[in-house]
């Protein structure tokens, strides 16, 4: 009896339940999910990097990046991409103050943005392969074309997933729902942009090096 | 002529009459009796009108159960054809000596050893540990379902795709036949130019993102739904290796996604990744292939430890001893599996250090594993030991794992390894851990968490028979094995020279019978338990008395798991509820908010099933129209933004009023 009284009165009547259904928000674990999401496509880019890095010197007596790049222009790429960055970064800003108009507006500009950077891509490699750099002449020409292909393919989705988002946003406003999507493809946009800066500094500006 | 030839070129692609095996009668039989089974099936179906039951009750679910459910069906079944490949090899084995060729040509014998190693691993053991944490986890850590209960059922379909793809090579074309991690440049389109490592491929690609999209959900759940009060040493350990797990299949299938994409740009758009020309560099696939290779066997293992640490504690009936080194030994056990990855080619050449940094981390690797059987032993050390059926297959584990470890260490290390690579002590060797660790722990785990998923316990007569036969069965189909590797014998051999080797093959066969048996009788032991299902009818939802949140609940569970969420303040939360009086309540139910079914994971992954036709036999019109419907249907599918649903408050006092009923007849 003794001993029950002076037991701490959560020991005695331990709760085991919750009466109250806690509130779970909605899509409370998007953001890890989504953020696992990428670093597991960080590791595919680390696999291209890493194949890069093995094969980027095997050029099968053909071409090499000394004969090929183009760094104005891959310069110019660039800072269609970081560009991009900055007007996701406003659209971002203008979806926390509850503007339609103007998140839809700096998502098209974003897209535009990546669209001019794919051209740029698609013109670069026209031009390779017009003077015989195919992905198919070697090794290192196969991981170039890997590599920065699929960064490329990587922009080409986040494209479409941005046009996307702009229909549902103007169907539905800036719902959190919305919010959390444009969270989303904001951290898959940036992440982009990383391993392009990844790309330009391992693959370009090193492989001038080489 | 020519017309209609380049037309049916446009349309099949590279699929014509020779593709199918007409000449191979093994094939035709197996082909006959699965029509057989498949139009039996269809037809029971179709008679008791249950396609609309099994599309809306199961194929369309979102609840965790029901798919963690049907990835051990799916597991199942693959695991019936997996078994079919490891007989037919033990027996051309057993008789290809003095002249006799067996019974397969190598074309075929070929396919079957490749077939047997992808199957058993993506399509057995990888279905059935995440069914089975899938099924669980949830339940253990007091959550309603998975964080995104969509892409659960999304992932499973995604599986099941690529399982079918792999069924599909059985009967149209062939499948790869190069082994089960397909090395290059054998696998190059040069030297296989057929459509088999393509269905490889694809096979895996599409299973794949089912495998690492579940991982993923997996982690999140287990970092953010947890109960309240639960913290992560407070987790039980089976959530533990789970969270293990899936943190190991996000690290690592992406580089097997990676390296298998190289291959097909090598197979399909001639670059040189892995070439023997043009600069490429086959080791490199190697190297990233066991860099997802070996973390795999951990993602394979460490559940399977989980299992055993929940129930030799349960049947012990005392804490786990030393949970939080288990816990460490898991996790370390998670980070070494990454640097260990060289030991399966250490005949590369890479040169006396590195192969002495990978065979050091590998024999480490052996001290945390070493550190766990200790655990599980001074758990059963003083303990009231029930030795029912789960609780056997444990110990069975433990005699035949540790002779697997010790194996394992003795391959480590690298001078020994050069004698051993590539024998049948290494087939031994990894059996031995898959079949001893693996395989054992998902049989025990069938039998301990059956009566939670269906309400009845699993038959003991018939379980005891099957675990004996495949307990005895496993050892003398495999120890021969490792006398034969030691003497020298390489793996995938067809036919032999010598001999003198016939006696241990045979034996090794009489092993694969027993097992053969011993599935028989587990499958005997499924349908005995269902027939008689009211005879072993488990009325209190906790018919072992566990110790985990899992056994809280009714059996099977309701589809809200918990009609109220609980409170955790032990790590065996259900043992310190019972312990200290808890008192399930009776009323003051709410509605509860659950995720809605839905059919974009099934369309989803038929849709990429006919992406992997269109491309492994080059009909590019369907891979096409199939990639561009995949893309058009996940957009669509975002536009539907009502995802949830509230079960009426109604239905909860229902089913629960139901409950204490039933726990009133318990007296």
């Amino acid at each position: 009896m003794s001993t029950e009284a002076t037991a701490a009165p959560t020991d005695a009547n331990p709760v085991f339940y919750l009466a109250e259904e806690p509130h779970h928000p909605e899509g409370s674990s998007t953001a890890l999910g989504f953020w696992m999401y990428l670093m597991s496509d960080c590791l595919i880019f680390a696999c291209l990097f890493a194949t890069f890095a093995v094969l980027g010197g095997s050029y099968a007596g053909g071409p090499g990046p000394k004969d090929l790049f183009d760094l104005p222009l891959v310069a110019l790429n660039t800072a269609m991409l970081l560009f991009s960055s900055i007007t996701y970064g406003f659209a971002m800003l203008a979806t926390e103050k509850g503007k339609v108009g103007a998140t839809q507006g700096w998502l098209a500009i974003t897209g535009m943005f990546g669209l001019a950077f794919l051209s740029i891509e698609l013109y670069e490699f026209a031009h390779l392969i017009h003077e015989g750099a195919t992905p198919q002449r070697s090794a290192f020409l196969s991981s170039f074309f890997t590599l920065v292909g699929t960064h490329g393919l990587h922009v080409t989705f986040g494209t479409i997933w941005l046009v996307t988002l702009m229909v549902q946003v103007g169907k539905h406003g800036l719902i959190p729902a919305n919010k959390r999507r444009l969270m989303c493809l904001s951290m898959f946009w940036h992440f982009l942009d990383v391993i392009w800066i990844g790309v330009f500094t391992f693959v370009y500006l090193m492989g001038m090096l080489r | 002529m020519s017309d209609s030839y380049t037309l049916a070129k446009i349309i099949f692609g590279r699929l014509t009459w020779e593709s199918f095996p007409i000449h191979e009668p093994i094939l035709i039989g197996t082909f006959i009796m699965v029509l057989i089974g498949g139009v039996g099936v269809v037809g029971a179906i179709t008679k008791y009108k249950l396609w609309g039951y099994l599309w809306t009750e199961w194929f369309t679910t979102v609840d965790h159960k029901r798919i963690g459910i049907m990835y051990m069906i799916l597991g199942l079944i693959m695991f019936l054809r997996g078994f079919a490949d490891a007989i037919m090899m033990r027996l051309q084995q057993a008789m290809a000596f003095n002249g006799s060729e067996g019974y397969l040509n190598a074309h075929h014998y070929d396919q079957v050893f490749t077939a047997h190693g992808v199957i058993m691993i993506f399509f057995v053991a990888m279905p059935m540990v995440t069914g089975l944490m899938n099924y669980i986890v949830p339940l253990q850590i007091g959550a309603r379902d998975v964080s995104f209960p969509f892409l659960n059922n999304f992932s499973f379909w995604m599986t099941t795709s690529g399982a079918v793809t792999v069924m599909m090579s059985l009967f149209v074309g062939e499948f790869a036949r190069t082994g089960w991690l397909a090395y290059p440049p054998l696998s190059g389109i040069a030297y296989s130019p057929d459509v088999g490592v393509d269905y490889y491929i694809w096979a895996l690609q599409i299973a794949g993102i089912g495998t690492l999209l579940s991982g993923v959900n997996l982690v999140a759940t287990i970092v953010k739904m947890r109960a309240p009060g639960m913290t992560m040493m407070k987790m039980p350990i089976f959530t533990w290796t789970s969270l293990c797990t899936n943190v190991l299949i996000v690290a690592a299938f992406p580089v097997l996604t990676a390296v298998l994409a190289l291959l097909s740009l090598d197979r399909y758009a001639g670059t040189a990744f892995f070439t023997n020309d043009f600069g490429g560099n086959a080791m490199m696939y190697v190297n990233l292939i066991w860099i997802w290779g070996h973390p795999e066997v951990y993602i394979l293992i460490l559940p399977a430890f989980g299992i055993f640490s929940e129930i030799t504690s349960t049947f012990s009936d005392k804490r786990l001893f030393g949970y939080t080194s288990m816990v460490y030994a898991t996790v370390v056990i998670t980070i070494l599996s990454y640097v260990v990855w060289l030991h399966h080619f250490f005949t590369m050449g890479s040169g006396a250090s590195v192969n002495s940094f990978f065979g050091i981390t590998t024999m480490v690797i052996s001290i945390p594993t070493g550190a766990k059987i200790f655990n599980w032993l001074f758990t059963m050390y003083r303990g009231r030991i029930r030795f029912e059926l789960p609780m056997m297959w444990t110990i069975a584990f433990m005699l035949t794992f540790t002779v697997g470890g010790m194996t394992g260490v003795l391959l480590a290390v690298p001078p020994a390894d050069f004698v051993l690579h590539n024998s049948l002590f290494l087939i031994a060797h990894f059996h031995n851990v898959i079949i001893g660790g693996v395989l054992f722990g998902l049989f025990a785990g069938i039998n301990y968490w059956w009566p939670k998923a269906f309400g009845f316990k699993l038959d003991t007569v018939w379980g005891k028979r099957s675990f004996w036969l495949w307990a005895v069965g496993f050892w003398f189909a495999f120890m021969p094995l490792y006398i034969l590797g030691l003497m020298g014998v390489t793996r995938r051999m067809r036919v032999f020279d010598d001999p003198s080797l016939q006696i241990w093959f045979v034996i090794a066969a009489l092993g694969a019978f027993m097992i053969a048996a011993g599935i028989a009788c587990m499958l005997m032991q499924f349908y005995v338990s269902i027939r008689d299902r009211e005879k072993l009818r488990d009325t209190t939802g906790d018919p072992w008395d566990g110790r985990t949140l899992e056994w809280a609940t009714s059996s099977p569970p309701p589809d809200y798991n918990f009609a109220f969420t609980p409170v955790i303040h032990d790590g065996d939360a259900w043992a310190d509820m019972k312990k200290r009086g808890y008192q399930r309540p009776l009323d003051g139910f709410r509605s509860i908010h659950m995720p809605s079914n839905t059919g974009t994971g099934v369309i989803l992954a038929g849709l990429s099933t006919a992406f992997s036709v269109g491309m492994i036999w080059y009909m590019w019109w369907l891979a096409g129209l199939s990639f561009v419907s995949i893309l058009a249907v996940a957009i669509g599918h975002t536009f539907n933004y009502k995802r949830d649903f509230h079960i009426p408050v109604e239905d909860v006092v229902r089913t629960e009023g139901e409950r204490t009923k039933l726990l009133a007849t318990q007296g």
